[in-house]
């Protein structure tokens, strides 16, 4: 049987799953992304931030994740098959990765250019909003196609426990011996973490079009 | 299904002596489970330090190398693993057992499991080798290549040693990688490890002082045994990288501005790979 019958007689199941596969993967990122601007700003801002900041972030991110799947519902009340154990350890893992990042992006700023903006009259928040995080873009969009596709290939790994999405090819697979779902899983797992790498770089290039101007000339 | 997943019988659970005894207890598989990372670890260093080394020496397949490392993390591990379980298991049928290590049987899962670590383990290893040498400041490789040294002497006297702390940094990554990952083997049946904790308390999940204290337990030990194979990784990595490199002998001798640079090569870690 190949991959592609096996997605035909498998349809509804196989798009659930690929559905909840992006969403637990993708949602993480999102809230991640949104915790760790503002840690990762004070992290670059307030030298003294940094070390606590940056040890706890490697420490949490040293967590095995079937290990924090399972821990999680003890400490948050969730069922043990509850998606949401899934979704709030990747969120965990995208904190613990961006937070370093977002920090040493603001700290690579070039001091040319907010000295400039300083010169320009712009205030503190001016200058964050309008120079800092704008040019911290490529490197934490960079960060954040790390974390993209890693949590994609991550959430395949709570199969084990029984949260059923894209990995749930792989245990059908493992059971009946069949190569079909395997494959159809390995790819359909890569193509969504392909498709989440381009949106992320689509969505980065929008934000740096000065980048463009600049290979154009 | 699962009414209390609370966390006060997990303590009673690691105290319980019975729970770390026999084939099925902690130790046991306390044991399993650093075999299989040591074995894994290390063959990923026995191929990714010299390739690595080579890479960066002659600078050709930086970027092969670098594509090769990151589409691989797009690969799920657990699919992969499925894959060459399915594959190759039925292929191996040596029933050789090691008494502690092994199980009869196991050896068709662990192979498999093993590819898959090590798969997994490569490519830290062997971008942070290739980016150590490259960082390696050019005047200090001319002034190796000045004294007379051959290629193989710059790279063993000169270019590995002040490589040595992003190595390790890049050994580190890998090790947590594959600790993490080898829990995931537990799905396997013959295979040990922690993961077997964790796996196993899904089916005594009705019962309040099994099966979620035992979950908690094995994640609990898998996450201590992660965090005390990188302060073993740490502390070797103070014990074998040079004073000169590391900054650590300068320091003392009141040398601020030569070691304000040094320091920095030790910095850079590039450890964002997952868990």
């Amino acid at each position: 049987m190949s991959p592609w019958t096996y997605f035909r007689d498998h349809q509804s199941d196989v798009l659930h799953w690929l559905w909840t596969n992006a969403w637990l993967a993708g949602v993480p990122l999102v809230i991640g992304l949104v915790i760790a601007l503002p840690l990762g700003y004070l992290a670059s801002r307030y030298r003294w931030v940094y070390p606590p900041t940056v040890t706890l972030a490697g420490l949490l991110y040293t967590i095995p994740s079937l290990a924090l799947f399972i821990v999680l519902p003890g400490l948050l009340g969730t069922q043990i098959l509850d998606a949401i154990n899934v979704a709030v350890a990747l969120t965990v893992y995208t904190v613990a990765l961006l937070v370093r990042v977002v920090a040493d992006a603001l700290n690579a700023v070039p001091s040319d250019a907010n000295s400039a903006a300083t010169a320009m009259g712009f205030t503190r928040r001016q200058r964050l909003f309008g120079v800092e995080l704008p040019l911290a873009v490529p490197v934490v969009a960079a960060g954040l196609r790390v974390a993209a596709v890693s949590n994609v290939s991550l959430v395949s790994v709570a199969s084990v426990i029984g949260v059923p999405q894209l990995g749930s090819l792989f245990t059908e697979g493992f059971q009946t011996t069949n190569y079909a779902p395997i494959v159809l899983g390995l790819i359909l797992v890569v193509a969504l973490a392909l498709v989440f790498d381009g949106v992320i770089l689509f969505g980065a290039r929008l934000l740096t079009p000065w980048q463009r101007a600049v290979r154009a000339r | 299904m699962n009414p209390t997943l609370s966390f006060s019988n997990v303590l009673t659970w690691l105290n319980d002596p019975e729970n770390w005894r026999g084939a099925d207890g902690v130790l046991a598989h306390l044991r399993e489970h650093i075999f299989y990372t040591l074995i894994a670890v290390v063959i990923a260093v026995l191929i990714a330090l010299p390739l690595g080394l080579l890479i960066g020496h002659t600078g050709r397949g930086v970027v092969l190398g670098a594509g090769s490392a990151n589409a691989l993390r797009a690969v799920p591990t657990f699919g992969l693993l499925i894959l060459l379980v399915v594959w190759i298991s039925p292929k191996i049928h040596a029933k050789q057992e090691v008494s502690g290590l092994i199980q009869q049987g196991g050896l068709a899962y662990l192979i498999p499991t093993e590819i898959v670590l090590i798969v997994l383990a490569i490519p830290p290893i062997l971008t942070n080798t290739y980016a150590g040498v490259q960082n390696v400041d050019p005047a200090v490789r001319d002034a190796a290549r000045g004294m007379g040294m051959t290629g193989g002497q710059v790279v063993r006297k000169v270019e590995l040693p002040i490589a040595l702390p992003l190595i390790i940094s890049g050994i580190r990554s890998a090790t947590l990688q594959v600790i993490a990952t080898a829990t995931v083997a537990a799905y396997l049946p013959f295979l040990g490890g922690l993961g077997r904790f964790l796996v196993d308390g899904l089916t005594t999940l009705n019962d309040p002082h099994d099966g979620y204290p035992k979950m908690v337990s094995g994640a609990i030990l898998v996450a201590a045994l992660a965090v005390v194979a990188d302060l073993l990784l740490i502390g070797l990595q103070r014990l074998i990288v040079s004073p000169g490199v590391s900054g650590r002998y300068s320091r003392r001798k009141t040398a601020p501005d030569a070691t304000a640079e040094k320091t920095s090569v030790q910095d850079i870690t590039v450890d964002l790979a997952g868990a």
